[in-house]
């Protein structure tokens, strides 16, 4: 009988071992996802830029394979300028409709408005890029017939702008609703108006959830490559206006990658290695901003 | 007796639940009206009727007249955030919004349009002493309101309420949650604010009504039982269902 216990004891103890350790191995594999990409990325990236020379990579603006010479400063300013053109369109929208979703909406209004938002956030990207292509393009080029051919940095911005809704509205409201409604009753009580009491107290309240939405937004629309090479015309040159051809850090690297062999290859995935800081950065702040609104 | 808040035949449903069943009471200026009875009878809904913080509830429904200052508050013409400045409240649990206390505090007559520094700085100064937390905040008035104790957030709020210079304040069970030593401060708070307002306090202790209040009202399951001066219906009470709740027979 005290064997029996002790060889069933020493079953379970080894079940639980064993559970443990697939346990372990599986939390691992997304470790290993992330150095794998790490490791690859920057050995094959660095050299490159050794080679290029970091400055003259970094700094460079003029980008010619053929010529070998490799600058990537005007797909570093494509992307910055498009994912700040669709914060300054993207951000205010999303930040409204959060509030209106959370403050004001009706009750028959808020289903098919959630919906309608969630799905925005499941459509993929190459279906938004038709979009552009079919509608956004033709309109700017319409507005615009002498200064573009409708492919620029403020047609990718307006359709970044609306790639990164789902995100800003979704994280906004939930960032919204999770402040104290006694805080909104608290400010009535005193003669605040609705407005008042939402734009004074709920939204500052709701600060740090916000600050991470947008932050998120921005990371999307950084990140995004299929939807902005199908609207923004790709000319790897220094955007000196809204209304000029753009390339971006992704687009470039898709663009070439296909034939691209040796330095230039590398180059490419040198390329990636600077979107992956840019991308690395921003979680950071994510982070950073959910540790302070932690505290 | 000079009442600055009537009210008149008021009934209140939610939904078609009737929560209060026509309550007619006057409540006299300068003067602690308590409001007792038993937890659910309607004593919070009564009170949110006086600064229409009820409708902020949906499917509420009212009829009958709440007379401020001879004014019926109900009536169309009515400036809710107006009549909200005079009467003002203060919550159960200490609300103080997640701002600095000085920003707490001048949150009100910022609303009211007060732009001036100097003004502001004197109403902050003010309501602080009023509420007697003047001396324990002066040195730190740009840190966090919510770093404070749950007795000082409380009487954080009546400055809060007191900053827009209100003539009613309305308390609901707001010393419920706090410490004897902070109900004990607040209560003493109370007895001085008197001379400038009318306070009208929900309590669920009868000791407190006693000891601070001057008029008291009964109710009980929608209906308002009784009220007359603390010190009768506590020694005289009229009707055998308050001579129960007081004698704690039931509650
Ligand atoms: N927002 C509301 N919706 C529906 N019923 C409510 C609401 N608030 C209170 N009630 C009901 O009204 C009655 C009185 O509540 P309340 O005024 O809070 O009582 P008290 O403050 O005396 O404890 C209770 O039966 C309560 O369930
Ligand atoms: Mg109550």
């Amino acid at each position: 009988m005290g064997r029996r216990t002790k060889i069933e004891n020493t079953v379970s103890l080894l079940k639980e071992k064993i559970m443990q350790a697939v346990f372990f191995i599986a939390a691992c594999t997304s470790i290993l996802a992330v150095a794998l990409i790490c490791i690859f990325l920057f050995a094959n990236g660095i050299p490159a830029m050794v080679k290029i020379g970091l400055p003259e990579f970094l700094t460079g603006q003029i980008w010619k394979p053929g010529n070998n010479i490799y600058g990537i400063l005007p797909m570093i300013l494509g992307s910055i300028c498009v994912t700040a053109g669709a914060a300054v369109i993207g951000v205010p929208i999303g930040i409204l409709t959060a509030v209106f979703m959370a403050e004001y909406c009706p009750k028959q209004i808020y289903k098919p408005l959630k919906m309608a938002t969630e799905l925005l956030a499941g459509i993929p990207s190459i279906v938004y890029g038709f979009f552009g292509l079919v509608v956004l393009v033709p309109v700017i080029r319409a507005i615009f017939p002498m200064e573009t051919d409708g492919m620029n940095i403020l047609t990718a911005a307006i359709l970044l702008g609306m790639m990164i809704l789902p995100t800003i509205i979704g994280v906004s409201e939930a960032a919204l609703r999770a402040v104290p409604r006694s805080y909104y009753e608290g400010a009535l009580a005193l003669g605040a108006t609705k407005e008042r009491s939402i734009f004074s107290v709920m939204l500052p309240a709701a600060k740090s959830g916000v600050i991470a939405a947008v932050v998120l937004g921005i990371g999307r629309a950084v990140g995004e490559t299929m939807a902005v090479m199908m609207i923004a015309g790709n000319q790897p040159r220094m955007p000196k206006g809204i209304l000029q051809g753009v390339r971006t850090l992704t687009t470039n690297i898709v663009l070439e990658m296909g034939y691209a062999t040796d330095l230039h290859r590398e180059a490419l995935i040198a390329t990636a290695v600077v979107l992956f800081v840019f991308i690395l950065i921003i979680n950071f702040a994510v982070a950073f901003l959910n540790r302070k609104a932690a505290d | 007796m000079n009442a600055i808040i009537e009210s008149r035949n008021l009934k209140l449903w939610y939904g078609d639940h009737q929560v209060l069943k026509s309550i007619s009471m006057e409540i006299p200026e300068h003067e602690i009206t308590a409001l007792i009875g038993p937890s659910g009878c309607g004593k919070s809904t009564f009170l949110k009727t006086l600064n229409r913080m009820n409708d902020l509830v949906g499917n509420v429904r009212i009829t009958g007249e709440v007379n401020y200052n001879g004014k019926n508050i109900y009536s169309p013409e009515v400036d809710v955030t107006k009549l909200r400045r005079e009467i003002g409240m203060v919550f159960q649990k200490p609300n103080p919004f997640p701002m600095s206390i000085y920003e707490n505090v001048a949150y009100g007559p910022k609303t009211h349009g007060i732009r001036s520094k100097t003004e502001l700085d004197g109403i902050v100064e003010e309501s602080l002493k009023a509420s007697a937390l003047w001396e324990e905040v002066k040195d730190r008035l740009k840190t966090s309101a919510l770093g404070l104790s749950g007795g000082q957030q409380q009487r954080l709020c009546i400055a809060r309420a007191i900053s827009v210079h209100p003539s009613v304040i309305l308390m609901d069970e707001s010393t419920a949650s706090l410490d004897p030593v902070s109900t004990g401060k607040i209560e003493d708070l109370l007895m001085e604010l008197k001379s400038q307002y009318t306070v009208i306090m929900v309590t669920h202790n009868m000791q407190q009504a006693v000891r601070i209040s001057d008029r008291c009202a009964f109710f009980l399951m929608g209906e308002l039982v009784e009220s007359g001066s603390t010190e009768q219906l506590f020694a005289k009470p009229q009707d055998k269902r308050t001579e129960a709740y007081i004698t704690g027979r039931f509650g």
